[in-house]
């Protein structure tokens, strides 16, 4: 079977997923005739027709609000963000409304929203951002942000066959710059469960998304030039974490460094630092470390958002620190 | 009921619209309220009096601290939720507000789960999760709301537009306040729905005062109604204390729905009697305007007098009615406070489909400890070898 790019893999699964299931539908802006601004549901309408991909108005809170209403009726919507950072418009949709269905009124609303995410793009501060951490703070909500295209296509089926809502988030530097083979058959990615990128026995880099190829890079120059052993742990979810994952690395190589493309305070890697406080104290050698972007809206000009995202160098730099601690 | 038919002056204000061929007041047609069975007529004074003695009777468990939370009244409101839930099938699905209790009624919500729901109880429609008449059922046709308003137009649009992308012959309904028309999400839910021709009828309930905030500071239009035009759909304007001119306005806008000729705006003019919730003072309100909707303008007062004069109800019809919802409301009293309230552990069951049950925290759970580290030999024990600097 021939590789395909990590868009292609996300296109795949909407596709074969809309093929299963008749309920399954797509909406958004520019995601019809024009297949998307990065045309990941390109194709989609001449196979489904506009009634299943529908282009709507520039309006997040009316489509994730009318995408809740189809899902309570039984069906599975899949709405695209054209960037992921417009989903802070829908904020109060999918946290107060969306997120609260199920508890508050026994609701069902199996629905996934996703969109283009993350930075390394030269996109400025509305085209590059990283809102995860905002939504994992919301109880009933689901995410994912897969760093490969095998885990684009299988995280993609499992959050529209889901029946909670799933916040896909895209990482759109890797859209066209990774390639895969796609594993045979129904291929289905379990969400909240970790994926060990890498083996190793010195130190543990947690990350998620882009910054995976960060580590790998890193943990490449470190065994070479350090002679370092680094564990490379991919989050897949955020929401729910998998615990015994992170567990696993932390209490086999006792040092740990989290890192996100995401800004420093309020990120996940606070939260992650918790729970290894909490759950694997007695196992650390050293502080858990973090690599992140620094507190600033992503600036636009080259030099700076290099300057501000996390770089390989800062991966390396940092392993070396804890390594030696 | 002859003079039926000769009530047209009182019939909906239809505000003109380019593609709205089937006003409430097109010239020549039967009015539909013109169609009400007797047993109809006087099931519409069931559902305003029912609705109005049993917020009576949560103000009085609000003042035995029975209701755990606010009370919300819709007094001098019943027509308005009354008519318009009463123009639906009973396979279609509306989307009520905090003041649209009579709705639910109609649409089969029950007297003991309101008061359970008021009263926290564990067998509440919510288990206790959520207040007052915020809960919902949509195999009897109602999607309870959330606080944030406005919301429920964007959602009630896909709750439609479902309807459409399956062939159903369904209608939604959605209400709005005259506060929440001032949203974006009212106004991207029904431009949403307008623009794919939605089965939806969404109502503006315009009361006078969003809390304490009047009309005059929501908005800078003359009347909701306008609105209508810049969303390229039919207004319709009618008096929402006279129950059967919002069924006229209503039921219209449903069959143009159902004929999958989409989105009607209606806007019904009320008035809230009581503060936005039972410990609002309603100081911003001028001295005598209550006063003088309550005596001139009551809508249960009104429907009262055509039952008797214009359609000859006796008043043994209509005392049987009153007992009716007096012995009713009684008895669900005494069921709801027999209830029990939640059990605390239920707190943490369906958030998520899956996992369907959160974990209690480590120190909730009797014995829980957490992992102990054991200390290696002279691990954090000062030796005096160092220089602390201060």
């Amino acid at each position: 079977m021939a590789e395909i790019t990590y868009l292609e893999a996300i296109r795949e699964a909407l596709f074969e997923e809309m093929e299963r299931d008749a309920n399954v539908f797509c909406i958004g802006e520019d995601i019809g005739r024009y297949g998307g601004a990065f045309k990941v549901t390109d194709g989609l309408i001449d196979r489904f027709g506009e009634q299943r991909v529908i282009d709507s108005p520039i309006s997040e809170i009316g489509i994730v609000g009318a995408a809740a209403g189809a899902a309570h009726m039984g069906m599975r919507p899949v709405v695209e963000m054209q960037f992921i950072d417009f989903i802070a418009n829908a904020y109060d949709m999918l946290t107060n409304y969306v997120a609260t269905a199920r508890y508050r009124a026994f609701l069902p609303c199996p629905m996934v929203v996703r969109g283009p995410s993350g930075g390394y793009v030269r996109g400025g501060p509305f085209h590059s951002q990283n809102p995860e951490a905002g939504f994992i703070h919301t109880p009933g909500l689901k995410v994912v942000y897969p760093s490969t295209a095998e885990d684009a296509k299988g995280l993609m089926k499992a959050a529209i066959r889901d029946d909670d809502c799933v916040l896909f988030f895209e990482h759109k530097y890797l859209y066209r710059r990774i390639k895969a083979e796609m594993p045979a058959g129904d291929h289905v990615t379990p969400i909240g469960k970790a994926r060990l990128a890498r083996e190793g026995t010195d130190l543990s880099i947690i990350t998620y998304a882009a910054t995976v190829w960060k580590a790998l890079e890193a943990a490449e120059q470190l065994e070479r030039e350090d002679g370092l052993s680094v564990e490379v742990l991919d989050l897949r979810s955020l929401a729910p974490l998998d615990d015994d994952a992170i567990d696993a690395t932390v209490r086999k190589t006792n040092r740990v460094m989290l890192l996100h493309e995401d800004t420093r305070t309020g990120g996940i890697a606070g939260e992650l630092t918790a729970r290894i406080n909490e759950r694997s104290f007695a196992w650390l050698d050293a502080p858990v470390l973090r690599v992140t972007a620094h507190d600033v809206p992503l600036p636009y000009a080259p030099s700076l958002e290099d300057f501000v995202l996390p770089q390989t160098a800062d991966v390396v730099k940092v392993a070396r620190s804890l390594a030696a601690y | 009921m002859a003079s039926r038919t000769q009530q047209k002056s009182r019939a909906a204000r239809a505000v003109r619209s380019p593609d709205a061929p089937n006003d409430a007041s097109r010239a020549g047609d039967a009015l539909p309220s013109s169609e009400l069975s007797r047993d109809k007529l006087l099931e519409l004074y069931y559902w305003m009096r029912l609705t109005r003695t049993l917020e009576e009777r949560l103000v009085a468990l609000y003042r035995q601290t029975k209701v755990v939370g606010g009370l919300f009244r819709s007094l001098g409101q019943e027509a308005d939720s009354v008519g318009s839930a009463f123009a639906l099938e009973r396979r279609d699905i509306l989307s009520p507000l905090i003041r649209n209790l009579g709705s639910m009624l109609v649409k089969g919500a029950t007297p003991v789960e309101i008061l359970r729901q008021y009263m926290a109880k564990g067998d509440s429609p919510t288990r206790g999760r959520e207040l007052n008449i915020h809960f919902g059922d949509t195999d009897r046709g109602f999607i309870g709301q959330i606080s944030p308003l406005g919301d429920m137009v964007p959602v009630m649009s896909g709750v439609t537009l479902t309807f459409k992308m399956r062939g159903e012959d369904r209608v939604g309904l959605v209400y709005i306040g005259d506060g929440a028309t001032s949203t974006g999400a009212f106004h991207e839910g029904i431009n949403f729905a307008a623009v794919q021709r939605c089965p939806l009828v969404v109502i503006v309930e315009n009361n006078g005062y969003a809390y304490s905030t009047p009309t005059s500071r929501q908005t800078a239009a003359k009347q909701f109604v306008d609105k209508a035009a810049g969303y390229g759909i039919p207004g319709v304007r009618a008096d929402g204390n006279d129950v059967l001119a919002v069924y006229d306005a209503t039921k219209p806008a449903v069959d143009r729905a159902r004929r999958g000729e989409g989105v009607t705006l209606i806007e019904l003019m009320t008035y809230r009697r009581k503060g936005h919730a039972e410990h609002d003072n309603q100081s911003y309100v001028p001295a005598g305007e209550i006063e003088r909707w309550e005596k001139e303008n009551d809508p249960i007062t009104r429907y009262l007098a055509r039952l008797r004069e214009e359609f000859e109800f006796s008043e043994s019809d209509i005392s049987n009615v009153d007992a009716r919802v007096r012995s009713e409301v009684d008895e669900a009293t005494d069921i709801a406070e027999q209830s029990p309230p939640p059990e605390p552990l239920d707190a943490l069951e369906g958030v998520y489909a899956n996992p369907a049950r959160a974990t209690p925290l480590w120190y909730r759970e009797s014995g829980g400890v957490v992992d102990k580290h054991e200390r290696p030999e002279g691990w954090g024990v000062y030796d005096g070898s160092a220089e602390v600097e201060h």
